[in-house]
């Protein structure tokens, strides 16, 4: 880390950040290109060009070291432990980085002819009986691009299944008041009306509030098992049968999965739709904000409506994609994002059954460490074991808020636990450790974490400045967004 | 423990150490730790099948991969909105270090400028290519994008009809429904010679070039749909935009393309990257995330996050839009090739791809029983009438090694639109012309 304020290196600092339109300089380049081999063709009326294309003049060499460096101003799963609750920051395996490049997949085109692509439609039958089997449902669409889209996708899902049994009036949403934020936001964008449900003193959903919404208005209810409390909701079972016996449906958030694997089936609950983060669970890289892949599972009696194209095998043995009789229709323009589907077959491949049991078992001990030796340093609001994640709140000492101990560990090369959510804890620390981190790592986390305790007991002010090791300290965010400035200009606008 | 017996090269944790913590924990066994799951709902047995080492894997799988008829061994003439473009070898390797490719949304700015300043850089660099004021940080591809442009449309003029062109993308139109139709919102479509456009519309959604390869009259589209007061979105092709007027330069409003010509693999559909431009003012409307410029507590400068309270972790029902996880690495690999193409490089790009199109389609048009059904300009991709069924000549371009066009008959009589850019060879293309002469015969 360079972070010296203050001193001669400040300006190299700067010098190496410059923005691509600021080291341009008219007649560098990046690339290569061979002339045309064709007869010239005669050009497009020359209203229909233009010639005011602003784009960087720079050498590879130049961008090389732009961006390399631009990466190491970055905490990553390569370099840090990353213990960001409900975000499953595991270790990313490089296999599958090479078998997604592989020149058969890399260069497949979504629209090729069936009999063009057996390859890549084989693997995503694969992965589909796999997440099927995972999930405990029969039915599985490899469409959904992300964790969000497949949350909508799951609802109007469940939506399509209520209005072709005329239950089309059917638009209240239950969601538990621990719910990502995405959950409600998917719900209204699948038009429906959002009922927040709160959670007991236990940290289980409140039966009670969710039997004073099971009316002939209920579509159904959102809920995401192991909750966002790390927990694993023992009222689960009993809400699924409320719901159903109110004539509405259950969605299930997998993302929170890595706690079940191979311990339970989310669809053995009740669960009529699940859906599942391949770049949480199944350890694709989740690249800064992406790419995800947001596969959703459902019973036989939503497989109809399951937005697609979807895999099917045929009865010669070959493969074939097709859209569901009644489906939802295309969540993009392809079907699927295929590299992130790759990556998580060969993941599941190589590790196999017994190597998911190993998973769920390793991250939930892990959690359940982290849960009994940081235990005397900030309030459990919720004094359980837990699956694979702990949510504790801070601010035991006054200066120690959530954001202050996260700022500070960032110091330490830890990034910061999720913080501020659940907003059913206030002060919320939602640290995830998962099952590829080694006890000497989560020693020297809690080790971290006494340190910073014991700084705030001597100098509270200390923790407020924190970061102090990082390339850049702590970012006037109101600035950003009072005057916003979302891109490069010449200097003379 | 017992009942974890594999080892795995990714889960650290020996047997002394899980005794060492379960006695900390105060369990007996890490199956006790699982005892708020039901008991006839504990273990259910997984039927997976058993590991396989990387060694086995990896043949395996490309085994798998070659069983696929794919662009790295055949000549490619197939487009229809994913591209085959040649990208320079440095960018896989720079855009997957690990310090990339493995690290979460930045929502600790102070580890993430890395990230954040390469977004920056990728709405910058869109921005410009469209010719339009603002871009946020990407969405899913550029059919779910342009469906939020007609989502964000509606908000922008309160009103709740999304007109639509039939020339464009079919599974584009298919998206803008799955998104729009749950919200009550009514989408037509009408046709680019004579579009019907009502006064409670709130946009005109049209294609650049359209799906069938060919220029419209864009200018009097956007005109078109400001007179009604309804706002014009324009989905482009960023190839075409090193050559041709960008959308800014017509007036629209909002500008979306398929980030995926700019270097990034076919990789059978994904991922890919979906630009999202508009007017300025339209900001706080945006869905998505979007990277925006500010200073530290020294007067440094440095990138957040910004203008965050339109979004869901905030807003929930309330927000622009439910997206969360995008694919920001694919825009930061769309990045570092518009950096390393230049203004020059992309424009001699897309005048290869013009060229060597055009080429193609003169070549094609004059052998017996073939025809160009369409007499607009076009850009690197056009219809072609085939003598027999367009499924029958793409059987057939197969048996002779090469990978033909999209079977566009439900449009166009045994209509192929096919596809030629840079890294097709004049070679490769008179194949492609002896063989569907051949066909033709």
């Amino acid at each position: 880390m360079t972070s010296m304020p203050g001193t001669p290196l400040r300006e190299e600092a700067h010098n190496r950040r410059r923005l691509l339109m600021e080291r341009s300089r008219p007649g560098r380049t990046g690339v290569t290109l061979p002339a045309s081999d064709v007869p010239p063709q005669l050009m497009p009326e020359q209203a229909m060009l233009r010639d005011d294309l602003q784009l960087p003049e720079v050498t590879e060499g130049e961008v090389v070291r732009y961006f390399t460096h631009l990466s190491q101003l970055n905490f990553s799963i390569d370099t840090n432990f990353y213990p960001l609750g409900s975000c499953t920051m595991k270790y990313n395996p490089k296999l599958n980085e090479a078998v997604a490049a592989t020149p058969g997949f890399a260069l497949a085109h979504p629209g090729q002819p069936e009999a063009q692509v057996q390859g890549c439609l084989e693997a995503v039958f694969t992965l589909q009986t796999y997440l099927q089997e995972v999930s405990g449902l029969p039915s599985a669409s490899l469409a959904p691009l992300a964790g969000a889209q497949g949350e909508l996708a799951g609802i109007l899902t469940l939506r399509a299944a209520l209005d072709a049994r005329g239950d089309g009036h059917r638009r209240k949403m239950l969601i538990p008041d621990t719910a990502h934020g995405t959950n409600p936001a998917s719900a209204a964008m699948a038009g429906f009306q959002v009922i927040s449900i709160p959670s007991t003193s236990g940290g289980d959903i409140d039966l009670d509030a969710v039997r004073a919404e099971a009316d002939e208005d209920l579509a159904g209810v959102m809920f995401t098992q192991p909750t966002t409390l790390g927990l694993f909701d023992r009222n689960a079972v009993e809400m699924c049968r409320i719901v159903h016996e109110a004539g509405g449906l259950v969605y299930g958030d997998g993302a929170n999965m890595n706690a079940l694997l191979g311990r339970a089936k989310l669809g053995h609950f009740g669960f009529d739709v699940v859906h599942m983060n391949l770049h949480k669970t199944f350890s694709t890289p989740h690249g800064g904000g992406g790419p995800g892949a947001g596969p959703i599972c459902v019973t036989e009696a939503l497989a109809p409506f399951l937005p697609g194209p979807i895999v099917v095998q045929r009865d010669d043995g070959s493969y074939g994609s097709e859209m569901p009789a009644q489906s939802i229709g295309r969540c993009g323009a392809s079907q699927g994002n295929f590299g992130v589907l790759i990556r998580a077959l060969t993941y599941i491949s190589l590790l196999g059954g017994e190597g998911m049991l190993n998973i769920s078992g390793n991250a939930v001990l892990n959690a359940n460490y982290l849960l009994a030796k940081l235990r005397p340093l900030f309030e459990l609001p919720y004094d359980r074991s837990v699956m694979h994640e702990v949510v504790f709140a801070a601010r035991k000492r006054a200066g120690a808020t959530a954001l202050n101990v996260s700022k500070r560990l960032l110091d330490h090369g830890f990034h910061a636990p999720t913080m501020y959510f659940p907003l059913v804890v206030p002060e919320a620390l939602m640290i995830e450790p998962t099952e590829t981190e080694s006890k000497e790592t989560l020693d020297a986390f809690i080790e971290t974490l006494e340190h910073i305790d014991a700084e705030a007991a001597t100098d509270e002010e200390f923790l407020r400045g924190a970061p102090y090791e990082t390339p850049i300290s702590r970012l006037d965010e109101a600035r950003a967004a009072r005057r916003p400035e979302l891109r490069w200009r010449p200097a003379e606008d | 423990m017992s009942d974890l017996p594999l080892t795995s090269p990714f889960i650290p944790n020996t047997d002394d150490d899980r005794a060492a913590m379960l006695a900390e924990v105060g369990t007996p066994a890490v199956e006790a730790l699982f005892g708020d799951i039901p008991e006839q709902f504990r273990h259910p047995g997984l039927a997976l099948p058993a590991p396989v080492p990387e060694m086995e894997l990896r043949a395996e799988m490309t085994a798998l991969a070659q069983r696929n008829f794919h662009a790295g061994e055949h000549p490619s003439f197939l487009g229809a909105g994913v591209y085959h473009h040649f990208c320079p070898a440095v960018v896989a390797p720079l855009v997957t270090r690990g310090e990339f490719l493995t690290s979460y949304t930045p929502y600790q700015p102070e580890v993430s400028q890395g990230t954040l300043q390469g977004t920056f850089e990728f709405q910058t660099l869109t921005a410009q290519l469209f010719g339009m004021e603002v871009s946020n940080a990407g969405m899913y591809d550029g059919a779910s994008s342009l469906a939020e442009a007609a989502l964000m449309a509606c908000r922008v003029t309160k009103r709740s009809r999304v007109a639509v062109l039939d020339t464009v993308n079919p599974h584009y139109v298919d998206t803008i429904r799955f998104y729009a139709q749950p919200q009550g919102l009514e989408i037509y479509l009408t046709s680019p010679a004579s579009p019907d456009l009502q006064p409670d519309t709130a946009c005109l959604i049209s294609q650049y070039p359209n799906f069938f390869g060919a220029f419209e009259d864009s200018q009097a589209l956007v005109d078109l749909a400001h007179e009604q007061g309804a706002l014009a979105v324009m989905s482009c092709d960023p190839t075409a935009l090193a050559m041709y007027k960008p959308p800014g330069a017509f007036g629209a409003d909002i500008a979306t393309g398929e980030g995926q010509a700019l270097g990034i693999p076919a990789s059978f559909g994904g991922p890919y990257v979906g630009i999202f431009t508009c007017r300025q003012e339209y900001i706080r409307q945006l869905p998505g995330r979007i990277a925006g410029k500010t200073v530290d507590t020294e007067g440094r400068t440095g990138y957040v996050l910004t203008l965050q309270p339109r979004e869901q972790h905030i807003r929930r029902e309330h927000a622009t839009s439910n997206i969360c996880t995008s694919t920001a690495l694919i825009g930061l690999w769309a990045t570092m090739y518009l950096a390393l193409m230049g203004k020059q490089g992309l424009r001699h790009v897309a005048e290869l791809c013009y060229h060597k199109a055009h080429y193609a389609a003169s070549r094609i048009a004059g052998l017996p029983g073939y025809s160009l059904p369409n007499n607009n300009p076009f850009f690197q991709e056009f219809v072609v009438a085939c003598p027999k069924p367009a499924a029958d000549v793409s059987a057939a371009l197969e048996q002779r090694g090469i990978i033909g066009g999209l079977d566009v008959s439900d449009r166009y009589p045994n209509g192929m639109l096919l596809c030629v850019t840079e890294v097709n060879t004049r070679d490769q293309i008179d194949r492609l012309v002896d063989a569907l002469a051949e066909i033709g015969r």
